[in-house]
């Protein structure tokens, strides 16, 4: 049920159309940390589609355009795909991909969410067949989750 | 006029700079930001040499967006998105001109710098690259020379003011006293534009 994309895990849904999900951070040790965990929290059914994108792609820490391309375009089912982020270059860069035009699947979002919290809320969610506006809410609604 | 080949010893003498001047970037870099300003841009303009010689892009405009994308995909921080937006930004506004003129340059340029912005967020004094790219453009109606000077001048200016944006940001006031890395690689490229000039 899971296979190993480019350094990420993807779980296959099995035909149906669900949301994909891209982990981006600058490790590659914590975006598929936090793919583990997100997938791992949402398992039990069908899971989204979700993929790692970490690190500078030479095995050290920062972003690669490359990887989250291919990241993208793994998890892209036609149904959209939500890009979380870490920070710096990583939201960058995505935004910039993003303002290409063409270097990401049509209907890919950035989603405005904590990375960690973000990223399960996104797979619970998308893995339960909400559309692409619900998992962004989701997602950004970890923002509200105050700890203390 | 400036015709495809300008445009392309700009990059040629941006990339060259760079190279001459990594060290120092990365020296900047050290106390306020993760030490790789250098290296990134030299990785970045080292394959904006490679890519324009074998694409061998034929008008202004689809240099720098050639450049602007090679960045983008090679130089892995934020430096990457940031410059590569400016160029192709540029670029873009240039259209698919055969030769532009200084004003028509300045006027993109300054759609290239406005892009930025948007990317990043930061305002002029936040310490990052637009304190040395706003009063570039600003002057470049004047002259490229003005533009280099006012480049400098802005890079300069950022040693005093407290880091608002990116790694910097999170020193506080720890990060008073040290000049931007991105303003000074700001000033590099403005620098070399009016070397490509003769001025």
């Amino acid at each position: 049920m899971s296979d190993l994309v480019d350094g990420g895990t993807v779980e296959d849904e099995g035909g149906a159309k669900l949301v994909g999900v891209v982990l981006v951070s600058h490790s590659a040790a914590v975006a598929s940390a936090v793919a583990e965990l997100a997938t791992g929290l949402a398992g039990g059914g069908t899971l989204a589609p979700v993929a790692a994108a970490g690190g500078d792609g030479d095995g050290g820490l920062g972003t690669s355009s490359e990887l989250i391309s291919v990241a993208a375009a793994a998890v892209d089912r036609g149904a959209g795909v939500a890009v979380l982020t870490d920070l710096g270059s990583a939201v960058l860069t995505v935004k910039a991909l993003l303002a290409e035009g063409d270097e990401l699947p049509p209907d890919t979002r950035l989603v405005d969410a904590p990375f960690v919290e973000g990223a399960v809320a996104a797979v619970v969610t998308a893995s339960a067949g909400a559309d692409l506006a619900a998992v962004e809410a989701a997602a950004a609604e970890a923002y509200t989750y105050r700890k203390v | 006029m400036l015709d495809a080949d300008f445009f392309r010893r700009w990059m040629t003498a941006t990339a060259a700079s760079v190279e001459h001047e990594a060290e120092r970037l990365t020296a900047l870099d050290s106390p306020i930001g993760d030490a790789d300003h250098g290296s990134n841009l030299q990785r970045g303009f080292r394959a904006v040499a490679t890519a324009l010689e074998k694409e061998e892009p034929g008008t202004p405009g689809a240099v720098l967006m050639l450049a602007g994308r090679t960045l983008i995909s090679t130089v892995g921080g934020a430096s990457g998105p940031l410059y590569g937006t400016l160029l192709r930004r540029t670029g873009k506004a240039l259209g698919d001109a055969a030769e532009v003129d200084e004003a028509e340059f300045a006027q993109a340029l300054r759609t290239g710098v406005d892009a930025v912005v948007q990317l990043g967020g930061a305002a002029p004094g936040d310490k990052t690259m637009i304190d040395a790219l706003l009063p570039a453009v600003d002057a470049l109606g004047r002259s490229f020379a003005a533009a280099r000077s006012a480049a400098e001048e802005g890079a300069l200016a950022t040693t005093p003011l407290q880091a608002r944006k990116g790694r910097a940001s999170y020193l506080g006031e720890r990060s008073i006293g040290h000049q931007d890395p991105g303003a000074t690689s700001s000033a590099i490229l403005i620098a070399a534009l009016a070397e490509t000039a003769g001025e």
